[in-house]
């Protein structure tokens, strides 16, 4: 297996890497630059457990191959907080209690995060169905919509 | 496995050709990464076409709109234009899995993968979109409708590429729809699918529509009758219930896990109503 050198960015910073060409995005995260907060959960673009943003735009990082990122912006879970501050959505999460086992929850606050990026103020139906494909065992759902609803309204009232 | 990302397409399609082993093009990736990933397919060489300028956008000009083979279905989506023009076509793709798959999933991979259940298919073919197809003897147009040859099979050649879709100009008072049943709301292989695109004159008179089934048969089915229905009505109760019998006659359904052939034949009569009800009510708007 041929490896390829990789120069991308991650969460703002510049990275270089060499991966075989078949590794997924997901596996240089995790096994070769030890980024774990990204999970594994499926491997076939099902769960939504790796989601990350690369250039902007929400994917399964699964579904990416590491050689893909060349040049590209990446931005995972471990970017999310501002240091020791959590993010207002990380923040919610806890206050909510929208998280049990935690192996979901990287993949779904990216997501959120996406789509509060796009839509600062998406009705349930929306967050329902941009979250579709993230899968909780735990939760039954209900506590997630509910934490994003809420970190929502306090990021519209943060920018107000 | 060698990767390479050309910027042209007469370079990837060289590379094609110039590749001993399997060669293989990675657009999205929702598709190849999995098989990849579960080994069932070992390419000597990755082809990605997202670097090549001619795939990456959708253009309109007066004959029509160009969609990129590279543009990922969340890309279609926030296309105001596009959107407002072939919704139809934006709203089948749009189906095709989870927020995350839309970023990276495309038309082109849609009807390239040959599922006889592909979401994306059935309003390209009824829209008569083409593609501009490249190969080692340059670029050729061809019929979308002409490119799906069974399940899991194109008409394409391995050296071959497709560089972008063409959309017809679109005359005033037209539209199109895609639905599709599943026994759920999100996140699933249509059953049945149904595509209707319609033009009204002045009148409100149809005067020119295509209608086209998924995943009831090992490609998808365009009914001639259907469309004769809807031609020359004003798409009014008679009209629709000619489309549903037209569509549940033409449906050529297995029974499977996800439907039996009988409820499959019925649920595409009823499908493709509701399609031409939705185009119909596009197009007066």
């Amino acid at each position: 297996m041929s490896h390829s050198h990789v120069s991308t960015t991650i969460n703002g910073q510049a990275v270089q890497y060499a991966c075989p060409t078949d590794a997924s995005l997901l596996e240089v995260l995790r096994d070769q630059l030890g980024m774990t907060g990204t999970k594994e959960g499926c491997g076939s673009g099902d769960c939504g457990a790796c989601s990350v943003s690369l250039d902007g735009r929400l994917v399964c990082s699964c579904l990416v191959l590491g050689v893909e990122a060349q040049g590209r912006t990446v931005d995972t879970i471990e970017g999310m907080a501002d240091k020791n501050k959590l993010h207002t959505l990380q923040t919610k999460f806890l206050e909510h209690a929208a998280l049990q086992c935690g192996i979901c929850t990287p993949g779904v606050l990216v997501a959120a995060r996406s789509l509060l990026e796009k839509n600062p103020d998406p009705t349930e139906q929306e967050v329902r169905y941009w979250l579709a494909g993230n899968l909780c065992r735990c939760t039954g759902y209900d506590k997630i919509i509910r934490a994003v609803l809420e970190a929502a309204k306090a990021m519209r009232e943060e920018q107000a | 496995m060698q990767y390479i990302a050309p910027t042209t397409s007469a370079a990837a399609v060289a590379a094609l050709a110039a590749c001993n082993g399997d060669a293989r093009l990675l657009a999205g990736g929702t598709d190849i990464l999995v098989r990849l990933q579960a080994d069932l397919v070992e390419p000597d060489l990755l082809v990605d076409i997202k670097h090549i300028v001619a795939c990456q956008h959708i253009t309109e000009d007066a004959s029509g709109f160009i969609i990129g083979a590279a543009v990922p279905s969340a890309q279609l989506g926030e296309h105001a234009r596009l959107s407002q023009v072939w919704p139809g076509i934006v709203e089948g793709m749009g189906l095709v899995g989870s927020t995350q798959v839309q970023g990276r999933a495309t038309l082109t991979g849609n009807l390239c993968n040959a599922s006889p259940a592909a979401d994306g298919v059935p309003a390209m073919v009824a829209a008569g979109a083409t593609a501009c197809v490249v190969g080692p003897n340059g670029t050729r147009q061809l019929a979308v409708e002409d490119i799906p040859t069974g399940p899991g099979q194109i008409s394409l050649a391995n050296n071959e590429m497709i560089e972008s879709f063409s959309l017809p100009p679109r005359p005033p008072r037209s539209s199109d729809a895609y639905i599709r049943f599943i026994p759920r709301t999100e996140m699933d292989i249509a059953v049945v699918g149904a595509a209707v695109n319609l033009t009204l004159d002045e009148t409100g008179t149809c005067i020119a529509a295509c209608v086209v089934l998924g995943a009831v048969g090992p490609t998808f089915i365009t009914v001639n009758a259907a469309a004769e229905a809807l031609i020359g009505s004003q798409v009014d109760e008679a009209a629709l219930q000619a489309v549903q019998n037209a569509c549940s006659t033409a449906a050529t359904p297995i029974s499977d896990k996800r439907g039996t052939a009988e409820f499959r034949k019925h649920t595409a009569g009823v499908i493709a109503r509701r399609a031409a009800i939705v185009a119909h009510s596009r197009a007066l708007a």
